[in-house]
């Protein structure tokens, strides 16, 4: 039995580093990388190189990515392409446009081929929103009473609720569906590391929200389980443990400057407009009351959990940008 | 003696066995002790379990700012602390009053001071949307009432508290001193018989004269989204001044734990059986809030 594997979203880090993994499998036969632009690596600019993965640039959004699939017996699908902020270029539309309809495309062209027995999806925490209201962990299982309205969590509840649909139309596809905290680690460029790196951080005043995150390494080692095993089901993947906002900003060793929230969504707005940072409302919330998953399903399905806690991720973040909290050692290390 | 007792497929990570703080040990030399903890604070190298309590800030900083008012203002005496469980997962419930949840306080240094256990609150979500008290209110330990909160902390063998009265009981009118209110909607005993845990009712004398409310600025309340805006004989009157709770005497009683581990955890979903015990706690604190008040007499000794 062939078992080949398509992956999308290869051009960018996360992507690119599950599909080098997955090359380097050999228990795995074709490795078949997507993407809207070419990796890094194949223009020679840097990035992950992505071993013997064949790169095909296709746009989800249109339907080519069924050719791809009659192309080549696909049996593993790895759906990886979710834009979590907007491109300067292209906006929040195109982001969303992106997310949705390419999402919506690749299952449809998943629902017609008679080969794929295994779809993994990556989503992220941010579909539990950041309420006053909520319990302070989320399970799997839990329904929050504010639903994000905004930017990439709206957009990943909406793919959540398209990978339903598929899974109850192909009940004989594996789907796993898998929500992320955010991703911390040396390659990891996202809103949330560019914040930590400004000189002075921005928060919310009279708020200290619980943060989660995964390190790079161990967001990769779950998706190749994913991919190369069946686990049926929907996972919460984050470290252990949590970080206080507050203990971020002085691990980083950065000034936190606390402004009241209509303060800090005006300042928001404003460095959004002039195309400073990627602001949206959910951000606001996450920043006033934080979020922490439950990830005690991972870990009984897989046997397995994850090397890096929430600040052992966090601290390698910071050793790879050379921050370090004032007067102390790099990230937290013991004297 | 309780056994927290592991639900299937519920798999509770003990994070609460992370948040140390005790590294210090032997080395007693308060002034390094304190530029140790200073570092620590300015570095970020603390730790937090996943409902945000940061257990060193919690007894170092802010239950030493409660002590002198537990010891010195309201003379609190802690009662029956044998009814505590020493470890495991149980559930305190306390009537509420006082206008301001000072018996919150008040009973948490009781437990972490007098029986060396950790107490995490269940609170309304207003605490949780007001700026500074949601941040407080995560680190010393509590948690928003909800029965997922509820049920993880006692899984994981926390000493849970809850106010089952809620702003019905600290925001009730002077007149109504220490008579329970309702009792909500028996959440509480769910989560108790869910996880298996003694409820430890409990009756605080002492709290209902800090702030005797005497009436109520409605309309000001409801602008500010406030359950309540009380007017006492001193507030708004003498205005910030006002603010200084009565030096009243104060009493904690912990009665004896009513077991829930007879049950099954199913019967959490029998509406009748969870009425009838909710019933039976308010009564028994209902029992021990009279004969307590009796055995303290006059609220502010020795005249009044």
């Amino acid at each position: 039995m062939t078992h080949n594997v398509l992956v999308t979203g290869v051009s960018r880090h996360i992507g690119a580093r599950v599909a080098s993994v997955l090359a380097a499998d050999p228990g795995i036969g074709r490795v078949i990388g997507v993407d809207t632009v070419p990796p890094p690596s194949s223009r020679g600019d840097g990035g992950i190189p992505l071993g013997r993965t064949e790169f095909v640039r296709v746009d989800l959004r249109s339907p080519d990515i069924a050719q791809v699939f009659a192309a080549a017996d696909i049996d593993t699908v790895v759906h990886m392409s979710l834009v979590s902020a907007p491109s300067r270029s292209t906006g929040r539309a195109a982001m969303k446009e992106h997310n949705v309809i390419g999402t919506m495309q690749l299952l449809g062209a998943c629902q017609r081929s008679a080969t794929v027995r295994r779809v993994v999806v990556r989503s992220t925490t941010a579909v539990y929103g950041s309420s006053p209201r909520d319990p302070a962990v989320f399970s799997e299982d839990l329904e929050p009473h504010d639903s994000p309205e905004h930017g990439y969590a709206k957009d990943a509840v909406e793919v959540e609720g398209y990978v339903r649909g598929f899974a109850r139309r192909r009940p004989d596809v594996r789907v796993s569906l898998l929500r992320f905290a955010n991703f911390m680690g040396p390659g990891v460029d996202s809103p949330l590391t560019r914040y930590f790196t400004q000189p002075v951080l921005p928060t919310v005043l009279g708020f200290d929200p619980r943060l989660q995150f995964v390190h790079e390494d161990d967001a990769v080692e779950v998706l190749r389980r994913m991919a190369a095993e069946d686990h049926p089901g929907t996972f919460n993947v984050a470290g252990a443990g949590v970080l206080l906002l507050s203990q971020c900003v002085r691990r980083a060793g950065r000034l936190p400057l606390a402004m009241p929230s209509p303060a800090f969504r005006l300042l928001g707005n404003v460095a959004r407009g002039a195309g400073l940072v990627e602001y949206s409302p959910e951000q606001l919330r996450l920043m006033s009351h934080g979020r922490v998953v439950d990830t005690g399903a991972l870990e009984s399905e897989l046997g397995w959990r994850p090397k890096f806690t929430t600040a052992a991720a966090f601290d390698d973040f910071l050793r790879s940008r050379g921050l370090r909290p004032f007067g102390g050692p790099f990230g937290g290390n013991r004297w | 003696m309780s056994v927290p007792r592991e639900e299937d497929g519920a798999k509770v990570v003990p994070i609460s066995a992370a948040p140390s703080y005790s590294r210090d040990g032997e080395d007693a030399d308060p002034v390094a002790e304190v530029l140790a903890f200073l570092r620590r604070r300015l570095t970020g190298d603390y730790e937090v379990d996943e409902f945000g309590y940061d257990p060193e800030l919690t007894d170092k900083v802010l239950l030493e700012l409660l002590r002198p008012v537990y010891r010195h203002w309201f003379r609190v005496e802690a009662m029956e602390l044998k009814n505590v469980p020493e470890e495991g997962g149980a559930l305190v419930v306390a009537n509420h009053a006082g206008t301001l949840p000072v018996d919150a306080l008040m009973m948490q240094v009781a437990l972490h001071d007098e029986a060396g256990r950790a107490l995490r609150l269940l609170g309304a979500d207003l605490v949780y949307r007001l700026p500074f008290l949601s941040h407080l209110a995560r680190k010393t330990g509590h948690t928003l009432a909800c029965p997922e909160d509820a049920g993880r902390l006692l899984r994981k063998g926390e000493l849970v508290g809850v106010f089952p009265e809620g702003f019905k009981g600290v925001g009730k009118p002077f007149s109504e001193r220490y008579k329970l209110q309702r009792f909500g909607r028996g959440g509480f005993v769910a989560a108790a018989i869910r996880a298996g845990v003694p409820i430890v009712p409990t009756a605080i004398v002492g709290s209902e004269e800090i702030y005797p409310k005497i009436g109520d600025l409605k309309p000001l309340a409801r602008l500010l989204g406030l359950p309540y805006l009380p007017v006492t004989p001193f507030f708004p009157l003498l205005g910030p001044l006002g603010l200084v709770p009565l030096p009243s005497k104060w009493l904690i009683e912990f009665g004896e734990r009513i077991r829930t581990d007879e049950y099954d955890p199913g019967a959490a979903d029998d509406p009748m059986l969870v009425f009838n015990l909710t019933d039976h706690v308010r009564e028994v604190i209902q029992q021990m809030l009279d004969q307590l008040g009796l055995r303290r007499g006059h609220a502010f000794p020795p005249f009044l």
